[in-house]
């Protein structure tokens, strides 16, 4: 009956398996059946221009990700058995994983239900398609981290409680509030700020860190589902690409609305990884890479050069991408130094680093290490020896947009705090730099309705008016176990039972329990 | 004599998660339970969404059904990602093994021209049903609170493209691969009269609001009727026109309905035995909903199978609701 005789093309043939299942409606209008597809301003004059980022039929998708499945959990099992958190580098380097399942596993459950639902609401049946797939691929990962870490939630403390933790721990809005302000803004910017600026532009700098993090420490579960993850998470680059093209390409009144987002949404996310610039120079006993090396070949270099590829739509370099390359001689001190204070109010130990670390550190950051943060490191290191551990028990101010607390310092001026503030609607809100304040300005109706974790403990809404009340009940933090210094914490005196010396760069005229 | 493997034990300080503690007690917990319990958000959002400022994020009230925990709806295949996938490579294994026999035998294309016909008018058309289906169920992943509840939905998303998929391969088996036989089934979808009762009844699921009404009318009404008349009934009816070899193509739809059956009616009854307000809402639900679903249906039935086949499936649908604890209504096909 055929009177085409020509085959279809592999490319003709996935359309055919997937948008053209699609139909024009007639009985219900398309507006009514894809109501968020307008209200952002980016205009699409056709959705049969999407081209698919990959072609993966179902039957393919169940049969790869099936054999991979397999072949982790196959891992995941012998890793239990043979209680492979024995051949860790060191115990301090669970710290990195507490960060991640506390910090980033919840996030991925955030993105399978971000995707799920652009993937409902795009009126492109291929553009849906592929968000479907990075939708339960996301799931995939919060549920394979899960397992990958069940083990170690056995041996280790600070990881029993994560989702909990997620919602309630003062640090841990600094990444909820960025998924949470990119699940609540419409379709397009969601994707603008997961799919590419997340996915593409940044995941060398937050996925692949800890996942080589667990690689140089030993860490075969982690690692082994970081391998198993990125066939995954090449999809998931691939789409970001298509997705920001695909915009730019459609209309000339959508690149200043997508510049903006993508302004936006690499501050956000610079603010973000500096969570994990201080896991990659501070928590791995093995580090892979200094942060500022990282930056300098993921961002300047990697991220240059797509940002010249996107010059040809009227796309600029972000806004405040000066800023950041600035702040990679130094954010993940000023954090670590944040953290090291508050260590009674997180699920992760902090420490002074080593003599051979912090030498490590003046290598790396010749400039600024020495300088500004090795003799703040030295003086809280002779306290911690007379017995007097540095805490800090004043609350910290928090950045209104961020969330991080203001504790970074000019980009021009390592001395000076960094500290923005305007007022609005009789109201004054503080930010912690130009790109934070930049982005209130243009949606203050959204970022005045943050829950700041520290506004939150004031107005008694944390169960608790003091501090201890508020880490113990309404953080699930087991006080003595999961915080503090990390040195006679029980894990360290567990890592020490277990290999029956002393851990890896510890040196106990420095402990302080 | 058995061998022995001395290993060095070591002895955990808990055995599962705090969360899964919480509700099973500090015992080794399944994988299931890890990955599927309190893995959501709940509580302390930060921002109202944009497109749905009467609501937050995971907001349970986008539904009128109300659950003291969504948890309690569980999953009787306990199915987490990878349990789900390597199930459906296991189904996806012998599909490939039927379609790639057909296709080396030639079985669709022997058929007479008619029968071709009757399977592009008839069958295929059923693909954009199944991305419908796909979208309802994207749609109740994103909306729905629990990780038991949101996985249950994606997994029915995914196999309803796959579905979808392998009708389209059909057509594609009949045309040589060109593609003319998919257009030609496109446009009974589109303009003959028999699909435009079920293209309007899909056409109106895209627009239902309420997630828990969505999950119901798709999951529970629409494909409690449409799957036993097509793959059973239908299906007996291409076998008495010769056809019988088809149904190597179908079988996996055949099995991912009595497998899915399994956990629509498990979330519905579980749903309803939680308050008489849930009874009442459900019932009205169904009220409003199956006879739709049974008009819609009616002119496939009769191009096809007859009418008494629809009752007959009707009949066992009321059977059906009643186990769920639901008054089935009379319907006449």
């Amino acid at each position: 009956m055929a009177t085409k005789n020509k085959k279809l093309s592999l490319k003709d043939k996935y359309q055919y398996l997937t948008r053209d299942m699609a139909w024009e409606p007639s009985y219900q209008k398309k507006e009514d059946i894809f109501p968020y597809e307008r209200f952002e301003g980016i205009k699409i004059t056709d959705w049969d221009k999407w081209e698919d980022p990959f072609r993966l039929t179902m039957d393919a998708y169940w049969k790869y990700q099936a054999e991979k499945e397999k072949k982790l959990y196959a891992i995941f099992d012998a890793f239990a058995q043979n209680n492979g958190h024995q051949n860790i580098s060191d115990a301090r380097y669970v710290n990195a994983l507490k960060l991640f399942l506390t910090g980033v596993s919840p996030l991925e459950y955030g993105a399978f239900q971000g995707y799920a639902k652009v993937g409902r609401h795009f009126s492109g049946a291929g553009a849906r398609v592929a968000c479907q797939m990075q939708s339960i691929d996301e799931l995939r990962h919060v549920q394979t981290q899960i397992h990958a870490m069940s083990h170690y939630n056995k041996h280790f403390n600070g990881l029993h409680d994560f989702a909990h933790m997620h919602d309630r721990v003062w640090f841990l809005s600094v990444p909820k509030s960025f998924f949470d302000d990119a699940r609540s803004a419409g379709p397009f910017e969601f994707l603008t700020a997961i799919s590419f600026s997340f996915e593409y532009v940044l995941t060398n700098l937050l996925f692949v860190p800890f996942m080589s993090g667990a690689a140089y420490n030993g860490d075969m579960a982690t690692v082994t589902f970081g391998f198993s993850a990125q066939s995954d998470e090449a999809r998931h680059m691939t789409l970001g690409l298509e997705v920001i093209k695909f915009m730019l390409e459609q209309h000339e009144d959508n690149v200043p609305i997508v510049q903006r987002w993508i302004d936006k949404w690499f501050w956000r996310g610079y603010r973000l990884l500096s969570l994990v610039s201080m896991m990659m120079d501070y928590m791995l006993p093995n580090k892979v890479m200094s942060w500022k090396d990282a930056w300098e070949v993921y961002y300047e270099q990697n991220g240059g050069a797509l940002f010249r590829d996107l010059e040809r739509y009227g796309i600029r370099p972000p806004k405040y991408q000066d800023d950041a390359n600035k702040g990679k001689h130094h954010i993940s001190h000023q954090l670590w130094s944040t953290f090291y204070q508050y260590s009674q109010a997180t699920n992760f130990h902090t420490w002074i680093p080593s003599e051979a670390e912090m030498n490590w550190l003046s290598e790396q950051y010749p400039d600024t290490f020495d300088k500004y943060y090795r003799p703040r490191f030295e003086h809280w290191q002779k306290q911690q020896e007379k017995g007097e551990r540095f805490y800090n028990n004043t609350l910290p101010q928090l950045c209104q947009v961020c969330q991080v607390p203001t504790l970074f310092t000019e980009p021009d001026d390592p001395t000076q705090l960094s500290h923005r503030s305007l007022v609005h609607d009789g109201e004054r809100y503080h930010f912690c730099s130009d790109g934070c304040c930049d982005i209130f300005k243009h949606e203050p109706e959204k970022y005045i309705q943050a829950w700041l974790p520290v506004h939150q403990i004031y107005q008694g809404n944390c169960e608790g008016a003091d501090l201890e009340t508020v880490v113990a009940k309404y953080y699930h933090i087991n006080i003595g176990q999961d915080n503090l210094e990390y040195l006679g914490s029980p894990d360290h005196r567990r890592w020490q039972a277990i290999k029956g010396n002393k851990p890896l760069g510890a040196d106990d005229s420095k402990d302080a329990a | 004599m058995s061998i022995e493997i001395k290993t060095h034990a070591v002895e955990p300080i808990r055995h599962t998660y705090s969360n899964i503690q919480r509700r099973f007690g500090d015992k080794p917990a399944s994988r299931y339970q890890e990955a599927s319990y309190d893995i959501e958000a709940t509580t302390n959002f930060h921002y109202r969404p944009l497109w749905d400022p009467q609501h937050g994020l995971n907001d349970p009230g986008r539904s009128a059904v109300r659950m003291a925990d969504w948890h309690a709806v569980t999953d009787p295949r306990q199915f987490y990602y990878g349990v789900y996938v390597q199930s459906r490579a296991k189904m996806q294994e012998a599909t490939e093994y039927n379609f790639s026999f057909c296709d080396k035998r030639g079985l669709l294309t022997r058929l007479p021209d008619a029968v071709q016909e009757n399977l592009l008018r008839l069958l295929v058309p059923l693909r954009h049903v199944e991305l419908g289906a796909n979208m309802n169920n994207s749609s109740v992943a994103g909306d729905c609170v629990a990780g038991t509840m949101t996985q249950l939905h994606i997994y029915q998303a995914m196999d309803r493209l796959g579905m979808g998929q392998y009708l389209s391969r059909i057509a594609l088996l009949i045309d040589g691969g060109t593609g003319e036989a998919l257009d030609r089934s496109k446009t009974y979808w589109l303009e003959d009269a028999l699909w435009q009762p079920l293209r309007r009844l899909v056409e109106d699921s895209l627009v239902i609001k309420d997630w828990f009404e969505l999950t119901l009318v798709q999951n529970l009404i629409i494909d409690g009727h449409l799957y036993p008349l097509m793959y059973q009934h239908f299906d007996q009816w291409l076998a008495e026109q010769g056809a019988e070899d088809v149904s190597m193509l179908t079988e996996f739809m055949r099995d991912w309905f009595s497998e899915s059956s399994r956990w629509v009616d498990a979330m519905v009854k579980t749903v309803r035995a939680e308050s008489e307000a849930n009874v009442e809402q459900l019932q009205s639900w169904i009220e409003v909903w199956q006879p739709r679903v049974v008009t819609a249906l009616a002119p496939l039935a009769e191009a096809s199978v007859g009418a008494p086949a629809l009752s007959e499936v009707a009949a066992q649908f009321a059977a059906r609701l009643k186990k769920l604890g639901f008054a089935a209504q009379e319907i006449a096909a």
